[in-house]
């Protein structure tokens, strides 16, 4: 628990916080050693770990709408590690255990809570698969179990056992999993980056990225051009867009993300839980709503609409697997647009383009990252471009060597 | 429910409709090197405005071509391939004989 927190329970007044908001750096500078494209969580936490751990402060995180307005508002920030890969369950468990670490580290209480995640498996191939999950993550030190019918219905008595004709065979229960409020995690890094000396440009849009000899060497915005030393762009569903003004293509395509949530009723679900037959997931908030996520829409698209078909077919499978919820109502829902590689990895590290480094290909799972993503995006630019092991098997040019890192499997609800 | 217009079928629900991926010229897999086909199969403009692609109007198995704006969400034209695909593609057997780059 954050030490602030606890004083604010034992204080009498109300205890405002003298430097709530972040500084509003007034003109953009002619010049940057660093410059970040995009102000989600991925962009201020490479800027805060810059700043914290290689003392890089002349850095410029350039945002085209506001702080956290992107993909790191819209998720419905599952926390988890129980990936299929060893490439995959090593970095997000690193991600996971500095995701513990981080109210404290912001002496801010980002609610992160540990409830335990479970996939059901409907299918003698989802229990063989989640076999190899269980081990796998065991093996890197992660806590993930496969569990029998009995045991899924002591941690979700209102489950429906047989949903949609599909009995429930078993499950793979991730005692890491766990979810934390989207929102703080980018105030927490922007604020840590910001009283450091890095400047948050907030309403400020990248038109254009000046590549000379093969290399960056500054970015054209709506409010000037200015020059760089070197720039990462982590720009999410829109990093097709942003790579072609470097003059790249990317393995990417963009497809739309839509969640929903209900009016909010009294506790009963602790754990996460998700069937990635019925692709559907399913959690309770700490405010009671009933949080919704399913799969991306069948085709891409660069718009945040919703989709009567999408709810349909969600909510058809939700009820499936609790019944009494056909009685809820929904009060919203909304959507992100999200960069989706086929392998259902990241690109992560360097590009065609010299000094211009990618943080991209984070499509429907990129939230838990957001911490290691910060870390490694940090080391690799402040080494002026050496690639970290974690990272390396997330280069783009895999895709070159036919040596993708495939996650689908892990993936098969969205999240 | 959003509505498409197949070129044999006439308005259907978009949901009898499979996305098929965009419009684009396929390198000579016998002679093209890894890097030619691997930038044909994975990567991608992903363009935010009108694009050239397939779909499929699956209950009667039926490919064909729309353009669709991918921020609008509008589908401005559908047509038969053959408006475009006139000519039978032909990969010869001499073509794979002499490889244009070695791959290794
Ligand atoms: C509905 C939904 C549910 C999800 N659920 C989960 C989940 O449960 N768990 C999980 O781990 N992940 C989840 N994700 C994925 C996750 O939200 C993203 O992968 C992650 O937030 C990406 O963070 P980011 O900082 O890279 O991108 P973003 O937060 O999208 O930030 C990118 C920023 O770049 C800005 N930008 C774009 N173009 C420009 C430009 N030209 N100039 C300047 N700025 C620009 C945008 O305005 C935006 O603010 C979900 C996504 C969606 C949509």
């Amino acid at each position: 628990m954050p030490f602030s927190l606890l004083k604010y329970g034992l204080n009498n007044d109300y205890p405002f916080e003298k430097d709530a908001d972040l500084p509003v750096p007034s003109e953009l500078k002619s010049s940057y050693d660093v410059v970040i494209i995009g102000a989600g969580g991925h962009g201020v936490a490479t800027a805060y770990y810059l700043a914290k751990y290689h003392g890089i402060t002349n850095v410029a995180v350039l945002e085209k709408g506001y702080l956290g307005g992107g993909n790191t508002a819209r998720n419905t920030a599952v926390i988890r590690s129980n990936y299929l890969t060893s490439e995959g369950v090593k970095f997000y468990s690193e991600s996971v255990r500095m995701f513990k670490e981080l109210s404290h580290e912001f002496d801010f209480n980002i609610m992160y809570t540990e409830r335990g995640q479970l996939t059901l498996a409907h299918t003698d191939a989802a229990v063989r698969s989640f076999r190899q999950r269980t081990e796998v993550n065991k093996h890197f030190g992660g806590r993930t179990e496969l569990i029998g019918p009995k045991e899924i219905q002591e941690l979700v008595p209102t489950l429906n056992m047989n949903p949609a004709h599909m009995p429930v065979l078993a499950g793979l229960w991730h005692l890491d999993g766990a979810t934390a409020r989207h929102d703080a995690v980018a105030w927490g890094y922007a604020k840590g980056a910001t009283q450091r000396g890095v400047e948050l440009h907030q309403l400020t849009e990248v038109t254009d990225v000046i590549v000379e000899n093969g290399k960056v060497t500054g970015v054209k915005t709506n409010r000037g051009t200015i020059k760089c030393g070197c720039a990462i762009q982590a720009v999410a569903g829109h990093s097709s867009l942003m790579a072609a003004k470097a003059g790249f293509r990317m393995p990417i395509t963009t497809y739309p993300l839509q969640a929903m949530v209900t009016q909010p009723v009294k506790p009963f679900l602790d754990p996460l839980v998700s069937s990635s037959a019925l692709h559907c997931y399913v959690q309770q908030t700490s405010r009671g709503e009933i949080v919704f996520g399913g799969g991306s829409d069948p085709y891409p698209l660069y718009n945040t609409r919703s989709t009567l078909e999408l709810k349909e077919s969600l909510l058809a499978h939700a009820i499936e697997m609790f019944p009494f919820m056909a009685n809820l109502r929904l009060m919203r829902q909304w959507a992100g647009i999200t960069d989706m590689t086929s392998d259902y990895s990241p690109i992560m590290g360097l590009s065609p383009v010299e000094n211009y480094y990618l943080d991209a290909g984070w499509g429907t799972w990129g939230f838990k990252s957001t911490p290691i993503c910060g870390k490694t995006m940090a080391e690799l630019v402040a080494s002026g471009g050496k690639v970290p092991d974690l990272i390396a098997p997330f280069a783009m040019d895999r895709f070159d060597v036919f040596r993708q890192v495939n996650e689908m499997g892990a993936t098969a609800a969205s999240h | 429910m959003k509505i498409m217009h197949c070129p044999l079928n006439g308005p259907r629900n978009i949901s009898e409709f499979v996305h098929g991926g965009e419009v684009r010229e396929m390198p000579n897999p016998a002679t093209c090197s890894d890097r030619e086909w691997a930038d044909y199969v994975f990567y991608s403009d992903n363009q935010a405005g009108v694009i050239t692609e397939w779909w499929l109007h699956a209950p009667s198995g039926y490919w064909f071509i729309a353009e669709r704006h991918t921020v609008t969400d509008e589908i401005l034209k559908t047509y038969d391939p053959s408006e475009i695909f006139n000519q039978r593609v032909e990969f010869s057997k001499e073509d794979a004989a002499a490889p244009k780059e070695a791959t290794a």
